[in-house]
């Protein structure tokens, strides 16, 4: 069984393109910092906050990736083994939208400063005198954890999304029904997951996301943006197993693989809602001030048209359509939800992100439009060179007959 | 309901029921349906069984509860007994929602348990006739309708080719009845009559 995946000249130069977009971009967003002309503090804020934005979501939704590759690893589940390569090669790519993340993060806690010489995005760094609370949170909140956690998320990620890779193809060389490599991938699996929920679930959402709001804190805020990065790191599965069906490849792949896909939109998005609910409803119960200002901003003030989209985008369009079986087993409807769904987990980040450094002056227009086509152009490149690397079956996985019988 | 009369086969082994059931429904006999002793997978789809519409029941079931709870409530918050806590309006709809979803997932829940109850004819205190005493133990039991254009001998013949380690013919109520199991005598009656 062999399935090689040669990349059409199409896909290429449009991620090409698309990469040139998001580089053509930056340069413009560089030039009209440096020409001066209204480079307020706001414009410098949005350069950083955008950049920011779209290489932590791209690094949590890749992350995804080998999230899914452990959970299904430790649970002995063939479901996924028909498209392994796809989450595979989307791991082993996690390391570049990390890196990427860490440099970006890393610029804007060392030389952001707004005119004030105080640090928009990251007020932890700059506190002023007699900020009890944020003098309080720096034993944690501070350049060091920052640099120290991030560097171990990222490292331990491109770890991990290279290993499953590397393990999985060697697999494919190694005797037949041997299954020493089997049990190393579940022991691996446990240590991953781990990993994860210390990372992912925890110390990465709440210093890269949640300390921009520095004053206020949610317990539950990582696992809102685990949900909403799991459901859109799903879809982008959905999306690249789509488009290898649609290029000949993957024939072992069949509705009923696509169907449980389906049906993990379906079930996160609903979990994504419970959970963003959750948060809102018992800050909007006790009503304290300290806890308020979040969603003052974000519901009441100028964000309120991304607040509901978020809402009617991410739960009420999935619900209502992806509900029935007919919806989540054809093409067009589960690719349709899926470019949605990752769309619409975009302008959540965006709003967990922007109204701390943007106060009400939040754009959607040509910067960021054009960062996010550079780094969704870097994911197709990468991805798909890593895809055209290797067998997309997974031969001699010992699970792959039970995959090829599975019914959703 | 009505009492019918039925051609029984047992048989020992799935692996002999599958190509069975695949044989008499190409033969063109009505299998009324399949007795197993545990689930098997696969049966449903070989006997030829489509998918219910017990989800849509079960969507319809949660939008009343939906419609219950967050009519009830705001009946009772707003127009009935409206007092203010927590300085929150009167119609303060995120504090309703959990009750609203457990409300919909109540409702949704019991609702499909009952239809699923009734389409499997498996509520308490319904009887249906047990074809094989050992369909519960080991044997898979598969019961055929007979009518009056079929002869008695070609099913049993025909089913005891298909690999059936025992067969019988059996007056039976075909469907289900409340009560105790007086029905048994008649059919004793009835089947003894038979053999």
């Amino acid at each position: 069984m062999n399935d090689r995946f040669e990349i059409p000249g199409r896909l290429k130069n449009t991620s090409l393109a698309l990469i040139a977009v998001g580089v053509l971009t930056l340069i413009a967003g560089i030039a009209s910092l440096l020409m001066g002309h209204n480079s307020n503090d706001t414009d410098r804020a949005r350069f950083w906050a955008v950049l920011l934005h779209d290489s932590v979501f791209f690094t949590l939704i890749t992350a995804v990736s080998i999230f899914i590759q452990a959970a299904v690893s430790l649970a002995q589940g063939a479901w996924l083994v028909a498209y392994r390569r796809v989450p595979e090669a989307i791991g082993a790519n996690v390391w570049i939208f990390g890196t990427i993340a860490a440099v970006v993060m890393f610029l804007i806690v060392f030389t952001f400063k707004d005119s004030a010489g105080q640090n928009t995005i990251y007020p932890w760094v700059t506190p002023k005198a007699g900020d009890k609370i944020l003098l309080g949170k720096g034993a944690f909140l501070n350049k060091g954890m920052f640099v120290g956690f991030t560097l171990v998320t990222v490292a331990l990620w491109a770890y991990f999304g290279n290993k499953f890779r590397a393990m999985s193809i060697a697999q494919e060389s190694a005797p037949k029904n041997d299954t020493k490599i089997y049990w190393k991938v579940f022991r691996l699996s446990g240590v991953f997951l781990f990993v994860y929920a210390l990372t992912q679930m925890s110390t990465g959402p709440w210093l890269w996301i949640m300390s921009i709001q520095a004053h206020w804190y949610s317990t539950l805020f990582s696992w809102y943006t685990f949900a909403s990065a799991f459901v859109s790191g799903i879809s982008l599965i959905m999306l690249w197993v789509i488009y290898l069906k649609n290029q000949g490849n993957l024939e072992l792949v069949t509705k009923e693989h696509m169907h449980d896909l389906g049906k993990f939109m379906f079930a996160f998005s609903v979990f994504w809602t419970y959970l963003w609910f959750a948060q809102y409803m018992l800050i909007w119960y006790a009503n304290i001030p300290d806890e308020t200002v979040y969603f003052k901003l974000r519901q009441q003030g100028p964000y309120s048209v991304i607040f509901y989209a978020n809402f009617i985008i991410n739960f009420c369009m999935p619900i209502i359509i992806l509900m029935a079986r007919p919806s989540k087993r054809n093409y067009f409807t589960v690719t349709f939800m899926a470019m949605v769904i990752i769309f619409g987990h975009w302008l959540d980040y965006f709003q967990m992100i922007m109204p701390g450094p943007l106060k009400g002056h939040w754009h959607i227009n040509w910067y960021e439009i054009g960062i996010f086509m550079g780094f969704a152009g870097l994911l197709i490149f990468t991805v798909s060179r890593t895809l055209a690397k290797s067998n997309l079956v997974p031969a001699n996985n010992l699970l792959l007959k039970e995959t090829m019988v599975h019914i959703a | 309901m009505a009492i019918k009369k039925f051609a029984v086969a047992a048989y020992d082994d799935e692996a002999v029921l599958f190509p069975a059931v695949k044989k008499v429904r190409k033969s063109g006999y009505k299998i009324h349906d399949v007795y197993t002793p545990f689930a098997v997978h696969g049966l449903d789809v070989a006997l030829g069984h489509k998918d219910t519409d017990l989800h849509i029941a079960g969507f319809i079931y949660g939008l009343c509860g939906t419609s219950t709870a967050v009519g009830f409530i705001s009946w009772i918050y707003t127009s009935d007994w409206p007092i203010v806590y927590g300085g929150k309006p009167h119609f303060a709809l995120p504090a309703w929602i959990p009750i609203t979803f457990e409300l919909t997932v109540l409702f949704a829940a019991v609702g499909m348990v009952l239809s699923f109850c009734y389409l499997n004819q498996i509520m308490p205190g319904v009887k249906k006739h047990v074809f094989h005493p050992r369909q519960s133990d080991d044997l898979f039991v598969m019961a055929i309708e007979i009518n009056s254009h079929m002869s008695e001998s070609e099913v049993i013949a025909f089913l005891k080719s298909t690999g059936a380690v025992e067969t019988n013919v059996q007056m039976a109520e075909e469907g289900w009845w409340y009560g105790r199991w007086d029905k048994e005598e008649e059919y004793e009656k009835l089947n003894s009559s038979v053999a």
